[in-house]
């Protein structure tokens, strides 16, 4: 913590033996600063996508769908007959048939919403619903196979696992990406620390002559270097986190109930992007300005 | 204090000087003279680590400088003090700044005010304290950097070419400061090519005069 307070107070003479460089010190910043944007909508995309999936993981592993064929002749008799079986299952808390509104809500993105749900030959569809212990799905298919053999019960397991690893993948992407960026800015910094360094060689030259030691010379870059990086990393994320604000609803997008955006305990990662980018300059800097010292000697 | 035991030294695999020997004892004066190009600097550089020997020992305060850390090395060069002919300053800083810059450097900035103010006063500067290196003449320029060299109270002093820049009143100013630097007890080196000068200083100072010529480090004869 000393070190830390040190490091950001600095020594104001030895921050003076190093003359501002212009250039140098407006590309750190903007680097810093674009990169903490793509940062944040990386992650706001990795986050959101993997919510996303995993809410809808989860809806589908609660739940599932018994189906009768639209062309059964004894469609109501078949219906009554599936709805006993259901209810007379053990741990089946709920089996209710959709009504046609919920079937033209349903068929409404392709349709339209006058669609005349009624005239059609669609199949029927009974939502069911576990209790906490859950059904056996084996001894219920064979139940339903014996009674109703025309029914389909799909317990969504063909949708989950794809969704559940769509939502790993789409992780794995954002970590990736972020990981792209960060070594990408590390490349940057060290190119305009050595830069400064170069510039600098008469300084470090004199530097020497004085008797300062290159943890001194190497520390004047650095510390310029990891707070411009902070800096610019702060602004990159403020102007990032400002457009979400203004960016389309979860509603408005139709992914339901959750956001595009960071949630709760996840606005943590907007404030780690400026101190990321400050660790990543430091370490950067730092090589770069040791090595870059033991070359001049 | 500064030994250099058959030390050679050379360019591009050419030898400068070759099989040189000098001892500069504590509290002593020398003159080193020779010829434009026979390798005064380089053999300062030397005398003060900025460069390593490629036969022959240094020692520098008892030690063997071959193996030095960089570290190592920066901590004998508080120990030395060092006048350029051209000064070598940070020129976006102030005079007082550059002066105090070895203080600063070693983390001793309390002491940096009273030192500087009495440093400034000997060399006559006090008013071109807060003037940018750039804004001031060539004997105030070595002048400050005489003052930088001897801030932080070394043993030994340093000094290539010092009044190759200046006019011969200030030269003989700059030389009645190392002279005094001397009476307190420092040892001091000045690389010069300028005869006259040591002729004059001679009466002053008991300072031994090394010629460097051909390779060979030797006593100077009787041109002086």
């Amino acid at each position: 913590m000393n070190f830390l307070l040190r490091f950001i107070m600095g020594d104001p003479l030895a921050d003076r033996a190093v003359p501002p460089t212009g250039i140098l010190a407006k590309l750190t910043v903007f680097v810093a600063a674009a990169m903490a944007f793509l940062a944040i909508f990386a992650l706001v995309l990795s986050l959101t996508a993997g919510r996303v999936a995993s809410n809808w993981a989860d809806d589908l592993a609660q739940s599932a769908t018994l189906r009768l064929p639209a062309d059964l002749d004894q469609t109501n008799e078949a219906l009554r007959a599936a709805v006993n079986v259901l209810q007379t299952t053990e741990g089946v808390a709920s089996a209710r048939v959709l009504e046609p509104e919920e079937q033209r809500a349903l068929l409404a993105p392709w349709f339209g919403p006058d669609m005349p749900v009624e005239d059609l030959p669609i199949p029927q569809l009974i939502t069911i619903l576990p209790d906490e212990d859950g059904y056996d799905i084996v001894g219920l298919r064979a139940r339903l196979q014996a009674e109703v053999p025309e029914a389909v019960l799909d317990d969504h397991g063909a949708w989950r696992e794809p969704l559940l690893e769509a939502a790993q993948r789409l992780r794995l992407v954002g970590w990736t990406i972020l990981a792209i960026i960060a070594a990408v800015m590390a490349a940057m910094i060290t190119t305009a620390a050595h830069a400064s360094l170069a510039a600098n060689a008469q300084v470090i030259r004199v530097l020497r002559l004085v008797g300062a030691r290159d943890v001194y010379i190497a520390g004047a870059f650095v510390r310029r270097f990891t707070l411009r990086a902070a800096f610019g990393a702060a602004i990159g994320a403020l102007l990032a986190i400002a457009l979400l604000q203004v960016m389309p609803q979860p509603d408005a997008m139709g992914v339901s109930d959750t956001g595009f955006g960071f949630q709760g305990i996840e606005w943590l990662w907007p404030l780690a992007i400026p101190v990321a980018a400050a660790i990543v300059a430091f370490v950067a800097t730092r090589r770069a300005a040791f090595r870059r010292l033991k070359e001049q000697t | 204090m500064i030994e250099l035991d058959n030390v050679t030294y050379g360019y591009g695999g050419t030898p400068l000087f070759s099989g040189v020997s000098l001892k500069l004892a504590p509290g002593s004066f020398h003159f080193l003279t020779g010829p434009s190009g026979a390798g005064k600097t380089t053999l300062l550089r030397l005398c003060y680590a900025d460069l390593r020997a490629h036969q022959g020992q240094v020692r520098l305060f008892g030690q063997d400088a071959a193996h030095w850390t960089r570290d190592e090395v920066a901590m004998a060069r508080r120990r030395i003090g060092v006048v350029h002919q051209d000064c070598q300053f940070l020129d976006h800083l102030s005079i007082a700044e550059n002066i105090a810059l070895p203080l600063t450097v070693a983390g001793r900035l309390t002491e940096a005010q009273d030192n500087l103010t009495q440093l400034l006063s000997w060399v006559s500067l006090a008013p071109q304290a807060g003037q940018l290196p750039p804004e001031l003449s060539g004997g105030e320029r070595q002048r400050a950097a005489l003052a930088r060299a001897v801030i932080m109270s070394p043993d030994v002093v340093i000094a290539d070419e010092p009044t190759g820049n200046v006019d011969w009143e200030m030269s003989q100013r700059l030389l009645a400061l190392l002279v005094e630097l001397n009476r307190m007890g420092k040892t001091i080196l000045i690389a010069t090519h300028d005869l006259a000068m040591i002729r004059s200083m001679k009466a002053d100072v008991n300072a031994r005069v090394l010629r460097l010529k051909g390779g060979k480090l030797m006593q100077a004869g009787a041109e002086l």
